[in-house]
């Protein structure tokens, strides 16, 4: 397993090939609809993060020191950046997680997404899915 | 006939690229963009006449509390008020109804009836159950029909001698409906109800008069008329105005105080506490001359030929649901298309220079009465033209194509 910052360094490298944001766009898109099903019975109004527009479902589970995340949007376009921060996240250790500095999103050029619009639930599922990491680190 | 190219050449903004496009503004609904007699006004209030209104002695409070005073007779002559007076400038539409519906926690009690409806933004849903909570009255709401209209027997059905208050949108923010106001108004007071309208939507789109609509309260945002941020009107009659207690209590708003007893001033100033939004009162006088000197009908035919043209294009496209198909329609569309987010769709389109609202637009109701998160709303203006309407059907047909 890659450490978080090695699988950012990836993610940038990905990103730095699109020309335009037609083609990243696209790519989150495929993201989106390649991200792995959550479980139905943890689509609950519990695991929701409410955004203004767009919903997130978050599910953590804490097997073998690592944290596997699932998740999933109603928007596809959320649902893609959703499936970028579970692979940077997912599978990793709580301190590692709870220390993440995740500064690949600056550098794909999606900080507009995850501005303090109230328009997805984003910034708010980073938050969670480290209020997790910190929960299984105690 | 409008000259178009005319009006738009007074809107700087438009000029602008965003993503490296030209601008598609169709977000008028929430707030429209401002001409260049605007913006010089609130710039050159700060350089040229800045000081605090009614209370100074000298040259420049006089000057400033001249121009302000302009805006209210501007504004009296705008919406036909009988009195100066009965213009209340607030913080916004929001802060009218607030002031109104806080007034109301007194003036109410347990037993007594506030009509809304299933059509209403926020804005004009939450001051009255906080204005329930307090004063014991209860809400009603008047549901909508599946075109977006409101059921008016049911509001036949609701009204009774408990109904104090009904508080209902000229026009419907998420859906463009058009509401019968004047009906709504004539029958509440039949049964001695007051009314207030949130006009918001409706102060550049409907021309207005106050003493022929007979409503108590109609409230409006300099903001969604080409004026600027931070100012909104309340009217309210006179007699009614009296009547209502202080909202905020400060400055201004007082005759004599001591700490035994205060009296308050008299109308408007009983409800205009603290140093108003100056420059931004000042410069509102800029908007409705601007959108007097074109005609609020000459606006609004303009208005509806381009929703007229925006409602046949778009349906072209293969999926699209329009919510809100009243008879009587501002300049609104408000749509889905089958299988996909309005977030995605704003997010796309966006990269194309369009901008458009999407989400619940602050009416979850509606939204929850149609069983949708939300959706795009398209909202026109009169300095959009035809071939913007064109760029905006490509992009959402470029957003479907890379979404499906």
């Amino acid at each position: 397993m890659n450490t978080i910052q090695e699988i950012q360094t990836e993610i940038i490298e990905d990103f730095a090939m699109f020309d335009d944001w037609m083609q990243k766009y696209e790519y989150l898109i495929d993201l989106g609809k390649e991200l792995s099903p959550i479980e139905e019975q943890y689509k609950t109004e519990d695991n929701l993060i409410k955004g203004c527009q767009s919903r997130v479902w978050l599910h953590a589970e804490h097997t073998k020191g690592k944290i596997i995340y699932t998740a999933d949007s109603d928007a596809i376009m959320t649902k893609g950046i959703v499936a970028v921060l579970i692979n940077v996240l997912s599978g990793q250790s709580p301190s590692e997680i709870a220390n993440a500095k995740l500064d690949f999103i600056n550098k794909i050029g999606l900080k507009e997404q995850l501005s303090p619009t109230r328009a997805n639930g984003l910034v708010s599922m980073i938050k969670q899915m480290k209020i997790y990491a910190l929960a299984f680190n105690n | 006939m409008l000259d178009i190219n005319k009006i738009r050449s007074q809107f700087p903004i438009l000029n602008r690229k965003v993503n490296g496009k030209d601008l598609v503004y169709f977000d008028n609904g929430a707030t429209t963009q401002k001409p260049q007699s605007v913006i010089d006004a609130e710039a050159n209030y700060y350089t040229d006449e800045n000081s605090n209104v009614h209370r100074g002695v000298h040259f420049l409070s006089g000057l400033a509390t001249d121009k302000f005073e302009e805006t209210r007779d501007a504004v009296q002559d705008f919406i036909g008020a009988k009195h100066k007076h009965e213009i209340i400038f607030t913080k916004g539409t929001t802060d009218a109804i607030n002031l109104v519906a806080n007034a109301y926690r007194i003036l109410l009690s347990k037993g007594d009836e506030i009509i809304i409806s299933e059509l209403e933004h926020h804005s004009n849903i939450v001051p009255w159950q906080m204005c329930c909570e307090i004063s014991g009255a209860s809400l009603k709401v008047i549901p909508l029909l599946d075109n977006g209209e409101l059921d008016m027997n049911e509001f036949n059905n609701l009204l009774s001698e408990s109904t104090k208050v009904v508080a209902v949108s000229h026009i419907s923010n998420a859906l463009g409906t058009i509401s019968p106001i004047e009906e709504i108004i004539s029958k509440a007071h039949k049964i001695g109800a007051k009314v207030l309208i949130d006009g918001a939507q409706a102060a550049s789109h409907i021309a207005l008069d106050m003493q022929k609509l007979n409503a108590d309260f109609y409230c409006f945002s300099a903001h969604k008329m080409f004026g600027p941020t931070g100012v909104g009107v309340l009217y309210g009659k006179e007699e009614i105005l009296n009547k209502l207690p202080p909202y905020q209590g400060g400055g201004e708003m007082i005759k004599e105080v001591s700490f035994e007893k205060t009296t308050y001033a008299c109308l408007p100033h009983k409800f205009e506490a603290g140093t108003p939004n100056i420059s931004g009162v000042i410069a509102f006088k800029q908007a409705i001359d601007f959108i007097t000197e074109l005609g609020v009908a000459t606006i609004a035919k303009y208005e509806d030929e381009l929703l007229q043209y925006a409602t046949t294009e778009i349906l072209k496209i293969e999926g699209v649901k329009i919510y809100g198909t009243a008879k009587n329609k501002s300049g609104i569309i408000s749509f889905n298309i089958d299988g996909l987010h309005p977030y995605d769709i704003g997010m796309i389109i966006d990269k194309m220079g369009v901008a458009i609202r999407t989400g619940h637009h602050c009416a979850q109701p509606i939204m929850d009465r149609f069983s949708i998160p939300g959706t795009a709303r398209i909202s026109l203006s009169v300095y959009n033209t035809k071939a913007e309407v064109d760029v905006c059907m490509n992009a959402i047909k470029k957003a479907k194509l890379m979404l499906s």
